[in-house]
């Protein structure tokens, strides 16, 4: 298939990186590669310019301070799934990392990759969400809340890197996924917590503009965290991606079944 | 052209290769490696299923220049001489293959899945290899000689899958 020439830079910092996107006019930043490659030899991106953040310092890293974790952009899925202080802290979060795509791809695809691409199936979004983490870029932070803005786009302004993903540790958290068997996409995944942020729920995988809050779930299990207490809570079947492998309805009904099986299991 | 190193199979390689050269294509093209084999050429099926640094990646899907610096493990690099690596082997002996065209990839997969975890059970085996697709076995005998080859890599005191060049 192969993929048509472009240039390549590998800067040693934030500040090369950005300098080298603006002087190019039509640059995409590679981090794991691991959808942009795929997409370049489909010829739906076509970049004149590839910057590789694989050289920048400081970028892959998980760090613990207090009640945060915090986990550089460029850290791999696998390193995320095996990390001791994910594993101790946030649970959830580094079974979530455990079932991206496969091993190889865990090897080599990265948090921010994943997050900056934002597409309405990955399972990153819906940990960043559902979490109420925080997204680091070189200029700002932006909160999990105002980063996600539709399919594949994100409020990341024009040439923005994501430097670091900032976590609360929550009180309890779990993600259930649905996994397209081909793909390992989520069909559907949910990601349940309860911290500071009170109770968070979101879904990826299920609605048309990308990954979402379900407020009504949160309401009732901000009363009482149960399975129970969202029994009767439905997302509108009419909002959910419709395709192929699931209609709406299908997409809908999951939600409220993975929201359960969430809560039963961060209640464990 | 570019100029990049890596070390393959433990030997140190300076290449010139285009900046839009994938690591499969290095290794086929240029080092004549064709052990790397090129299935779906979309990151689905792990036949070109190498070791960077240790870490199984799917070479289709890396470009060269990510990998500049880096050690590179193909499966001409696991046997020693005449002796077969304890995974190559276990294929062999469970005749974990048909046509033998994924056999590069699993065995490459397999070797980091064990290496990474020495208490490996049925399921763990079937997770790991999600990456890797086989179209004429069934997995069963793949399975098997993934299971029988981390008891014997960890006998032979391969306790590691980084430890491959």
């Amino acid at each position: 298939m192969g993929i048509p020439a472009f240039d390549y830079v590998r800067p040693a910092n934030l500040a090369d990186a950005r300098k080298a996107y603006e002087a190019s006019g039509d640059a995409r930043y590679i981090a794991g590669g691991q959808t942009l490659l795929p997409v370049m030899k489909q010829r739906l991106a076509q970049p004149a310019s590839l910057i590789d953040l694989g050289a920048i310092e400081g970028l892959s890293c998980i760090t613990v301070d207090g009640n945060t974790l915090t986990v550089g952009a460029m850290t791999r899925h696998a390193e995320v799934a095996a990390s001791p202080d994910v594993r101790r802290l946030i649970p959830a979060l580094a079974h979530l990392a455990g079932l991206i795509g496969d091993p190889q791809v865990r090897n080599r695809g990265t948090m921010g990759g994943s997050l900056a691409n934002n597409d309405p199936s990955a399972d990153y979004p819906a940990a960043v969400l559902g979490l109420g983490a925080t997204v680091h870029t070189d200029s700002r932070s932006i909160a999990a809340d105002d980063f996600f803005d539709g399919l594949f786009t994100t409020s990341l302004e024009e040439g923005e890197i994501i430097r670091t993903i900032s976590f609360p540790v929550p009180e309890r958290a779990h993600y259930e996924k649905f996994a397209h068997p081909a793909s390992r996409f989520a069909l559907v995944g949910v990601m349940v917590s309860k911290g500071s942020q009170g109770v968070r729920v979101a879904a990826t995988g299920a609605g048309q503009s990308g990954v979402f809050r379900v407020t009504d779930m949160e309401a009732a299990l901000g009363k009482s965290f149960a399975p129970s207490a969202i029994e009767g809570i439905k997302v509108p079947a009419e909002d959910m991606i419709a395709d192929m492998h699931a209609p709406g309805a299908y997409r809908a009904q999951l939600v409220g079944v993975l929201a359960r099986r969430a809560v039963a299991a961060a209640l464990e | 052209m570019p100029q990049i190193t890596l070390t393959v199979n433990g030997t140190p390689q300076s290449l010139d290769v285009p900046a839009n050269a994938l690591l499969v294509d290095v290794l086929r093209e240029t080092l004549a490696l064709t052990g790397t084999h090129v299935g779906c050429d979309t990151s689905q099926c792990g036949a070109c299923t190498v070791h960077i640094d240790g870490r199984s990646a799917k070479s289709c899907t890396v470009l060269a220049m990510q990998a500049n610096g880096a050690r590179i493990t193909t499966i001409e690099g696991l046997q020693k001489g005449a002796e077969l690596h304890p995974m190559q082997e276990a294929f062999r002996k469970h005749h974990g293959l048909q046509c033998g065209f994924c056999t590069p990839g699993m065995i490459m997969a397999a070797v980091a899945l064990v290496g990474d975890k020495p208490e490996i059970d049925e399921a763990g085996v079937r997770h790991g290899l999600e990456g890797n697709l086989c179209r004429c076995t069934g997995y069963q005998n793949i399975v098997a000689a993934v299971l029988d080859g981390a008891r014997s890599m960890h006998s032979a005191g391969h306790t590691t899958g980084k430890a491959g060049g």
